[in-house]
Protein backbone atom coordinates (compact mmCIF):
# COMPACT_ATOMS: atom_id res chain seq x y z
CA UNK A 1 0.00 0.00 0.00
CA UNK A 2 1.67 3.60 -0.67
CA UNK A 3 1.12 6.77 1.09
CA UNK A 4 3.18 9.41 0.82
CA UNK A 5 5.25 10.57 3.76
CA UNK A 6 6.48 14.26 4.06
CA UNK A 7 6.43 14.38 0.27
CA UNK A 8 7.53 11.60 -0.69
CA UNK A 9 5.85 8.22 -1.94
CA UNK A 10 5.90 5.28 0.67
CA UNK A 11 5.12 1.24 0.56
CA UNK A 12 3.82 0.30 3.67
CA UNK A 13 2.21 -2.89 4.89
CA UNK A 14 -1.53 -2.84 4.82
CA UNK A 15 -3.06 -2.23 8.28
CA UNK A 16 -0.47 0.18 9.32
CA UNK A 17 -0.90 3.00 11.86
CA UNK A 18 0.29 6.28 12.08
CA UNK A 19 2.24 5.65 15.01
CA UNK A 20 4.06 3.30 13.30
CA UNK A 21 5.40 5.50 10.54
CA UNK A 22 5.93 8.15 13.13
CA UNK A 23 8.26 5.53 14.71
CA UNK A 24 10.10 4.92 11.06
CA UNK A 25 10.90 8.83 11.30
CA UNK A 26 12.03 9.70 14.54
CA UNK A 27 13.05 8.42 17.85
CA UNK A 28 10.77 10.24 20.05
CA UNK A 29 7.28 11.16 19.39
CA UNK A 30 6.97 14.05 21.81
CA UNK A 31 8.95 15.73 19.38
CA UNK A 32 7.01 15.91 16.53
CA UNK A 33 3.38 16.92 15.47
CA UNK A 34 1.32 15.18 12.67
CA UNK A 35 -1.66 15.88 9.61
CA UNK A 36 -3.05 12.91 7.91
CA UNK A 37 -4.81 14.58 4.89
CA UNK A 38 -4.50 17.84 6.13
CA UNK A 39 -5.84 17.31 9.72
CA UNK A 40 -4.45 16.96 12.64
CA UNK A 41 -3.92 13.32 14.40
CA UNK A 42 -3.23 14.00 17.98
CA UNK A 43 -0.54 11.98 19.48
CA UNK A 44 -2.87 9.92 22.12
CA UNK A 45 -4.26 8.62 19.12
CA UNK A 46 -1.24 7.77 16.49
CA UNK A 47 -1.53 3.88 17.45
CA UNK A 48 -5.82 3.88 17.01
CA UNK A 49 -5.28 5.75 13.42
CA UNK A 50 -4.84 3.46 10.41
CA UNK A 51 -3.45 4.76 7.53
CA UNK A 52 -5.18 3.80 3.84
CA UNK A 53 -4.17 4.36 0.38
CA UNK A 54 -3.09 7.13 -1.49
CA UNK A 55 -2.47 9.24 2.45
CA UNK A 56 -0.94 12.21 2.68
CA UNK A 57 1.03 12.60 5.86
CA UNK A 58 2.88 15.22 7.36
CA UNK A 59 5.21 14.91 10.52
CA UNK A 60 6.98 18.14 11.58
CA UNK A 61 9.02 20.08 14.13
CA UNK A 62 10.85 22.82 15.31
CA UNK A 63 12.94 24.29 12.74
CA UNK A 64 15.17 27.50 13.18
CA UNK A 65 13.53 30.67 11.36
CA UNK A 66 12.43 34.05 11.82
CA UNK B 1 12.18 48.06 31.98
CA UNK B 2 8.57 47.51 32.11
CA UNK B 3 7.45 44.38 31.06
CA UNK B 4 5.70 43.90 27.08
CA UNK B 5 2.02 41.85 27.60
CA UNK B 6 0.19 40.16 25.00
CA UNK B 7 -2.68 38.90 26.10
CA UNK B 8 -1.53 36.65 29.38
CA UNK B 9 1.86 36.43 27.94
CA UNK B 10 4.19 38.65 29.54
CA UNK B 11 7.60 39.38 27.94
CA UNK B 12 10.53 40.57 30.23
CA UNK B 13 12.36 41.99 26.91
CA UNK B 14 10.65 43.89 24.26
CA UNK B 15 13.31 42.03 21.97
CA UNK B 16 12.25 39.19 20.09
CA UNK B 17 15.05 36.95 17.95
CA UNK B 18 14.64 34.56 15.91
CA UNK B 19 15.81 31.04 15.19
CA UNK B 20 17.01 31.03 11.65
CA UNK B 21 20.46 31.50 9.50
CA UNK B 22 22.92 31.04 12.63
CA UNK B 23 25.95 28.61 12.11
CA UNK B 24 24.63 26.38 14.90
CA UNK B 25 23.09 26.40 18.03
CA UNK B 26 25.68 27.44 20.43
CA UNK B 27 25.87 30.07 18.35
CA UNK B 28 22.12 31.09 18.35
CA UNK B 29 21.82 30.12 21.80
CA UNK B 30 24.72 32.86 22.90
CA UNK B 31 23.22 35.54 20.52
CA UNK B 32 19.80 35.20 22.51
CA UNK B 33 21.57 35.24 26.01
CA UNK B 34 23.69 38.28 25.09
CA UNK B 35 20.36 39.94 23.86
CA UNK B 36 18.69 39.34 26.86
CA UNK B 37 15.52 37.67 25.06
CA UNK B 38 12.82 35.75 26.26
CA UNK B 39 10.91 35.01 23.71
CA UNK B 40 12.07 33.29 20.53
CA UNK B 41 10.29 33.03 17.28
CA UNK B 42 10.63 29.12 14.98
CA UNK B 43 9.41 27.45 12.24
CA UNK B 44 7.85 24.15 11.84
CA UNK B 45 9.13 21.92 8.66
CA UNK B 46 9.17 18.44 7.68
CA UNK B 47 11.46 16.02 10.19
CA UNK B 48 13.86 15.02 7.06
CA UNK B 49 14.72 18.64 6.44
CA UNK B 50 14.80 19.99 10.09
CA UNK B 51 17.24 16.93 11.16
CA UNK B 52 19.55 17.27 8.15
CA UNK B 53 21.20 20.27 9.60
CA UNK B 54 21.99 19.39 13.46
CA UNK B 55 21.18 16.08 15.06
CA UNK B 56 19.45 17.75 18.48
CA UNK B 57 15.95 18.57 17.66
CA UNK B 58 15.04 22.61 18.64
CA UNK B 59 12.76 21.58 21.32
CA UNK B 60 15.52 19.65 22.96
CA UNK B 61 17.72 22.89 22.48
CA UNK B 62 15.68 25.53 23.93
CA UNK B 63 15.35 25.80 27.73
CA UNK B 64 11.45 26.22 27.89
CA UNK B 65 11.91 27.44 31.64
CA UNK B 66 13.44 30.85 29.98
CA UNK B 67 12.51 31.17 27.00
CA UNK B 68 8.87 31.77 25.29
CA UNK B 69 8.24 30.04 22.25
CA UNK B 70 6.51 31.78 19.18
CA UNK B 71 5.82 29.80 16.84
CA UNK B 72 5.68 31.27 13.11
CA UNK B 73 4.30 30.25 10.07
CA UNK B 74 6.90 31.70 7.95
CA UNK B 75 6.78 31.37 3.98
CA UNK B 76 3.09 30.18 4.40
CA UNK B 77 0.74 30.94 1.37
CA UNK B 78 -1.96 30.19 0.78
CA UNK B 79 -4.13 31.08 4.31
CA UNK B 80 -5.15 27.84 4.88
CA UNK B 81 -1.32 26.29 4.81
CA UNK B 82 -0.49 29.25 7.50
CA UNK B 83 -3.73 27.52 9.70
CA UNK B 84 -2.50 24.27 8.93
CA UNK B 85 1.13 25.31 10.52
CA UNK B 86 -0.43 27.10 13.53
CA UNK B 87 -3.04 24.28 14.35
CA UNK B 88 -0.15 21.72 14.27
CA UNK B 89 2.63 24.10 16.79
CA UNK B 90 -0.14 23.75 19.29
CA UNK B 91 -0.33 20.38 18.67
CA UNK B 92 3.74 19.90 19.46
CA UNK B 93 2.86 21.73 23.10
CA UNK B 94 3.74 25.12 21.69
CA UNK B 95 0.44 26.59 23.56
CA UNK B 96 -1.41 29.13 22.04
CA UNK B 97 0.86 32.09 20.40
CA UNK B 98 1.55 32.01 16.91
CA UNK B 99 3.21 34.62 14.45
CA UNK B 100 0.83 34.35 11.36
CA UNK B 101 2.96 35.00 8.52
CA UNK B 102 0.65 34.81 4.96
CA UNK B 103 3.19 35.93 2.43
CA UNK B 104 1.84 37.11 -1.10
CA UNK B 105 4.91 35.67 -3.11
CA UNK B 106 8.64 33.94 -2.66
CA UNK B 107 10.48 36.94 -4.47
CA UNK B 108 9.25 40.19 -1.98
CA UNK B 109 8.34 37.87 0.87
CA UNK B 110 5.57 40.89 1.26
CA UNK B 111 2.29 40.09 3.24
CA UNK B 112 -0.74 39.07 2.00
CA UNK B 113 -2.83 41.51 3.53
CA UNK B 114 -6.60 40.70 2.98
CA UNK B 115 -5.56 36.96 3.53
CA UNK B 116 -3.77 37.63 6.88
CA UNK B 117 -6.65 39.57 7.92
CA UNK B 118 -8.98 36.70 7.32
CA UNK B 119 -6.67 33.99 8.89
CA UNK B 120 -6.36 35.97 11.56
CA UNK B 121 -10.03 35.79 12.66
CA UNK B 122 -10.18 31.89 12.02
CA UNK B 123 -7.70 31.72 14.53
CA UNK B 124 -8.19 34.13 17.04
CA UNK B 125 -11.89 32.00 16.59
CA UNK B 126 -9.80 28.36 17.57
CA UNK B 127 -8.60 30.49 20.95
CA UNK B 128 -4.94 31.55 19.22
CA UNK B 129 -3.01 34.28 20.89
CA UNK B 130 -2.13 35.80 17.14
CA UNK B 131 0.98 38.11 16.48
CA UNK B 132 0.19 38.92 12.94
CA UNK B 133 2.61 40.13 10.19
CA UNK B 134 1.99 42.84 7.86
CA UNK B 135 2.87 45.21 5.59
CA UNK B 136 3.41 49.21 7.63
CA UNK B 137 0.00 50.25 6.44
CA UNK B 138 -2.19 51.37 9.02
CA UNK B 139 -5.03 50.80 7.62
CA UNK B 140 -4.04 46.49 7.24
CA UNK B 141 -3.27 47.25 10.74
CA UNK B 142 -6.25 48.26 11.80
CA UNK B 143 -8.43 45.43 10.42
CA UNK B 144 -6.06 43.07 11.98
CA UNK B 145 -7.11 44.37 14.91
CA UNK B 146 -10.27 44.40 14.46
CA UNK B 147 -10.71 40.59 13.25
CA UNK B 148 -8.98 39.80 16.87
CA UNK B 149 -5.03 39.87 16.26
CA UNK B 150 -3.51 40.35 20.32
CA UNK B 151 -0.64 41.91 18.77
CA UNK B 152 -0.26 43.69 15.32
CA UNK B 153 3.83 43.28 13.63
CA UNK B 154 4.35 45.84 10.77
CA UNK B 155 7.32 45.34 8.80
CA UNK B 156 10.20 47.88 8.89
CA UNK B 157 11.53 46.61 5.33
CA UNK B 158 11.76 43.44 3.77
CA UNK B 159 12.35 40.18 5.49
CA UNK B 160 16.17 39.75 5.67
CA UNK B 161 16.68 43.01 4.02
CA UNK B 162 18.30 44.91 6.58
CA UNK B 163 17.03 48.24 4.78
CA UNK B 164 15.87 49.59 8.44
CA UNK B 165 12.29 51.33 8.61
CA UNK B 166 11.08 52.36 5.51
CA UNK B 167 8.71 54.36 6.73
CA UNK B 168 8.40 55.60 10.01
CA UNK B 169 5.69 57.58 9.50
CA UNK B 170 3.20 55.36 9.00
CA UNK B 171 4.67 53.03 11.92
CA UNK B 172 3.99 56.49 13.89
CA UNK B 173 0.38 56.04 12.37
CA UNK B 174 0.10 52.91 13.10
CA UNK B 175 0.85 53.17 16.64
CA UNK B 176 -1.40 56.32 17.13
CA UNK B 177 -4.43 54.58 16.23
CA UNK B 178 -3.46 51.05 17.64
CA UNK B 179 -5.25 49.31 21.27
CA UNK B 180 -3.07 46.59 20.62
CA UNK B 181 1.10 46.11 21.21
CA UNK B 182 2.72 47.04 17.73
CA UNK B 183 5.61 44.80 17.12
CA UNK B 184 8.43 45.93 14.23
CA UNK B 185 9.26 43.12 12.41
CA UNK B 186 11.53 42.35 9.70
CA UNK B 187 13.91 44.49 7.89
CA UNK B 188 16.12 45.47 11.25
CA UNK B 189 19.90 45.44 10.09
CA UNK B 190 21.48 47.36 12.68
CA UNK B 191 21.11 48.42 16.50
CA UNK B 192 19.93 51.99 15.42
CA UNK B 193 16.90 50.19 13.20
CA UNK B 194 16.00 49.16 16.69
CA UNK B 195 16.29 52.28 18.44
CA UNK B 196 14.25 54.04 16.08
CA UNK B 197 11.47 51.61 16.15
CA UNK B 198 11.56 52.17 19.88
CA UNK B 199 11.68 55.88 19.83
CA UNK B 200 8.45 55.88 17.11
CA UNK B 201 6.93 54.28 20.10
CA UNK B 202 6.42 50.61 19.13
CA UNK B 203 6.28 47.74 21.70
CA UNK B 204 8.77 45.79 20.65
CA UNK B 205 10.57 44.35 17.80
CA UNK B 206 11.24 40.93 16.21
CA UNK B 207 14.69 40.46 14.13
CA UNK B 208 16.26 37.48 12.99
CA UNK B 209 18.66 38.61 9.86
CA UNK B 210 20.47 41.46 11.61
CA UNK B 211 21.92 39.36 14.07
CA UNK B 212 22.56 36.34 12.77
CA UNK B 213 23.89 37.16 9.96
CA UNK B 214 26.30 40.12 11.51
CA UNK B 215 29.92 39.49 11.67
CA UNK B 216 29.94 38.88 15.44
CA UNK B 217 26.27 37.73 16.05
CA UNK B 218 26.89 38.12 19.96
CA UNK B 219 28.19 41.36 19.81
CA UNK B 220 25.67 42.09 17.09
CA UNK B 221 22.52 41.00 19.55
CA UNK B 222 24.14 42.91 22.55
CA UNK B 223 23.91 45.91 20.61
CA UNK B 224 20.21 45.26 19.52
CA UNK B 225 19.76 45.33 23.70
CA UNK B 226 21.45 48.20 24.12
CA UNK B 227 19.28 49.72 21.45
CA UNK B 228 16.19 48.53 22.78
CA UNK B 229 16.42 49.63 25.77
CA UNK B 230 17.32 53.58 24.55
CA UNK B 231 14.80 53.63 22.24
CA UNK B 232 12.38 52.99 24.89
CA UNK B 233 14.26 55.10 27.27
CA UNK B 234 13.66 57.91 25.03
CA UNK B 235 10.67 56.98 23.88
CA UNK B 236 8.76 57.31 27.61
CA UNK B 237 11.49 60.60 28.22
CA UNK B 238 9.71 62.00 25.13
CA UNK B 239 11.88 63.95 22.42
CA UNK B 240 12.36 67.50 21.96
CA UNK B 241 10.34 69.22 19.81
CA UNK B 242 12.63 69.60 16.02
CA UNK B 243 13.13 72.73 15.05
CA UNK B 244 14.51 74.16 11.66
CA UNK B 245 16.53 76.82 12.98
CA UNK B 246 19.55 76.78 15.72
CA UNK B 247 18.87 78.07 19.46
CA UNK B 248 21.39 78.77 21.85
CA UNK B 249 21.89 76.15 24.58
CA UNK B 250 23.86 78.54 27.06
CA UNK B 251 22.12 81.59 28.23
CA UNK B 252 21.92 85.07 25.98
CA UNK B 253 21.70 87.14 28.76
CA UNK B 254 24.84 87.95 30.71
CA UNK B 255 27.23 87.70 28.02
CA UNK B 256 30.27 90.07 28.93
CA UNK B 257 32.26 89.40 25.78
CA UNK B 258 30.37 92.08 23.53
Amino acid sequence: MRVRVNGRETEVEPGSTIGQIVDRKVPDRSRVAVERNKEIVPRATYDATPVTEGDVIEVVTLAGGG
Amino acid sequence: MEPLRIRDHVLKSRLILGSGKYRDYDEMLAAWDAAGADCVTVALRRVDLAHEREERNLLDVIDRERYTILPNTAGCDPAEDALRTARLARELGLGDLVKLEVIADEETLLPNAPATIEATRILADEGFTVLAYTNDDPVAARALEEAGAASVMPLGAPIGSGLGILNPTNIRIILARAGVPIIVDAGVGTASDVAIAMELGADGVLLNTGVAKARDTVQMARAMKHACEAGRLAYLAGRMPKREYASPSSPVEGRFTG
